[in-house]
């Protein structure tokens, strides 16, 4: 059999990813999540002396925090296989990728191990997260520079 | 491609060990041990994978019992960096070694070396097989355990289990070899590493083709053929290429696969079993054992291996594939 017989009879055998129950799933899970953040972040703002605009990085710990907790009881991954981008696109993603590692290395000891990987699979989130930020804040200063928005 | 054994050496005995999960596979009634711990008590899954090779390779001699110092040859692999789980099991058990790679068929060019070295007269007992663990195979090819991505439909659960067969010179009563296939490297242009079987049917099919035609024999022939780890999707495909090739499907009901039969029909799996353990567990377990039963009388082992590394897929390369055959007889 020829390799182009071959990936046609492939394609005709392998079953389509379903996007749409995927899609759905995602943006339920997702969104679920979401919800859990803006509560942890209304408990803040209620009950300690945060506003708005500094309640983020308490709220982004803890959320770490509950991520870690589910990556350790092993209840992640669970997560991850029914939501897909759902669990993974939300910062508890990003600490699931930070914890997983962590916890897979350990083997290798503190240094080499858990230090030297722990950001293996984060690492690129964080760098073009920063790349990003940069470029945004970039576009928005001009966009502030020449009148068009305001900060 | 095709060697044929005059002496026709013997698989005097298997012995297969298995983690936790395996426990739900529908073999499981035939290994030797099934494990609570996947570590096998061991401080890292490297050294429980170690571990589970020396305990295969002990249950497969203890039952002719004959101990290592009998043991010629010891031929195996798993899919560890450097093969350390094999290559440290094989410091324990002190038997004159050589470590191999074909990744998932590894379990079968293992046999094939020890059979090569029986016909020469330069082992009586010679020890072959492969094996996989699935935590230490995961994070070497793909994302650490507990890391929650979505795997898609396609892809396949690496079994946790070692698999060693031990094989001497020819014995009536024991299952015996009659000719092998080396596999050629096949690559149909595939390059998704959550599609193994899709990857690795193209290299199982030629094997199988290269066999039957050059011992001139047809499928029926067989009582069984039994590849190593092609999943549910990478069967199917298998049989889709006897099919475009003139084999009517009811020709290709004793056409069957490990690894998609390894969990039943258990979607966690999403499409089956693999790895290096899935083949030789299955093989020198469940098929030894039916052959002496006298249920099957001559069967073909097929183990199949995707030859990737996460380098390669990283670098855009598609994934080579090969298949390795053994032809099983039993009087």
């Amino acid at each position: 059999m020829e390799k182009e017989q071959y990936q046609q009879l492939e394609q005709n055998v392998t079953p389509k990813p379903p996007y749409l129950k995927n899609v759905a799933k995602a943006f339920f899970v997702g969104g679920f999540i979401c919800a859990i953040g803006q509560a942890v972040s209304l408990f803040y703002m209620i009950f300690f002396n945060f506003t708005e605009a500094t309640a983020g990085n308490p709220t982004v710990a803890t959320m770490v925090f509950f991520a870690m907790i589910l990556t350790g009881l092993g209840l992640y991954k669970r997560i991850g296989q029914f939501a897909g981008a759902g669990s993974a696109v939300p910062v508890t993603g990003f600490g699931n990728a930070v914890i997983s590692a962590a916890i897979e290395h350990r083997s290798e000891g503190v240094v080499l191990g858990v230090g030297g990987n722990l950001f293996k699979l984060a690492g690129s989130v964080v760098l073009f997260g920063v790349v990003s930020a940069f470029f945004v804040a970039l576009i928005k200063y001009i966009l502030v520079t020449i009148g068009v928005v305001s900060w | 491609m095709v060697i044929v054994f005059q002496s026709k050496p013997s698989l005097l005995a298997g012995g297969v060990v298995a983690g936790p999960l395996e426990n739900r596979s529908v073999f499981s009634q035939y290994f030797d041990a099934v494990y609570d711990d996947e570590r096998w008590q061991m401080k890292t899954n490297e050294q429980g994978h170690r571990k589970m090779i020396e305990e295969a390779c002990e249950f497969a001699m203890k039952k002719m019992n004959i101990q290592n110092g009998d043991v010629e040859y010891l031929m195996g692999g798993d899919l560890v960096n450097q093969m350390t789980p094999t290559n440290f099991a094989a410091r324990d058990l002190a038997i004159p070694f050589i470590g191999l790679f074909s990744a998932c068929a590894t379990s079968v060019s293992s046999v094939i070396i020890a059979c090569l070295l029986t016909e020469l007269g330069a082992a009586n007992f010679s020890l072959a097989g492969a094996s996989s663990q699935h935590n230490s195979i995961e994070r070497q090819f793909r994302y650490p355990i507990n890391y929650g991505a979505q795997k898609p439909q396609t892809a396949q659960w690496t079994v946790t289990a070692a698999g060693y067969a031990l094989i001497g010179k020819h014995r009536e009563e024991y299952p015996s070899i009659e000719a092998a296939t080396i596999g050629k490297s096949i690559d149909y242009g595939m390059d998704d590493p959550f599609h193994m079987g899709a990857a690795m049917a193209p290299a199982a099919f030629q094997t199988i083709q290269a066999h039957l035609e050059q011992r001139n024999q047809k499928i029926y022939h067989y009582d069984l053929i039994l590849t190593g780890d092609l999943g549910q999707l990478g069967l199917k495909l298998l049989k889709g290429m006897f099919v475009e090739n003139g084999v009517k499907n009811e020709e290709l009901t004793f056409l069957r696969d490990a690894g998609a039969e390894f969990y039943g029909q258990d979607e966690a799996f999403q499409s089956g079993a693999s790895g290096a353990g899935c083949s030789a567990a299955v093989f020198f377990s469940y098929v030894l054992q039916q052959m002496r039963a006298g249920s099957y009388k001559r069967v073909l082992l097929v183990a199949t291996g995707a030859l990737l590394s996460p380098l390669s897929y990283q670098q855009g390369e598609t994934i080579p594939c090969t298949a390795h055959a053994i032809e099983i007889t039993m009087k």
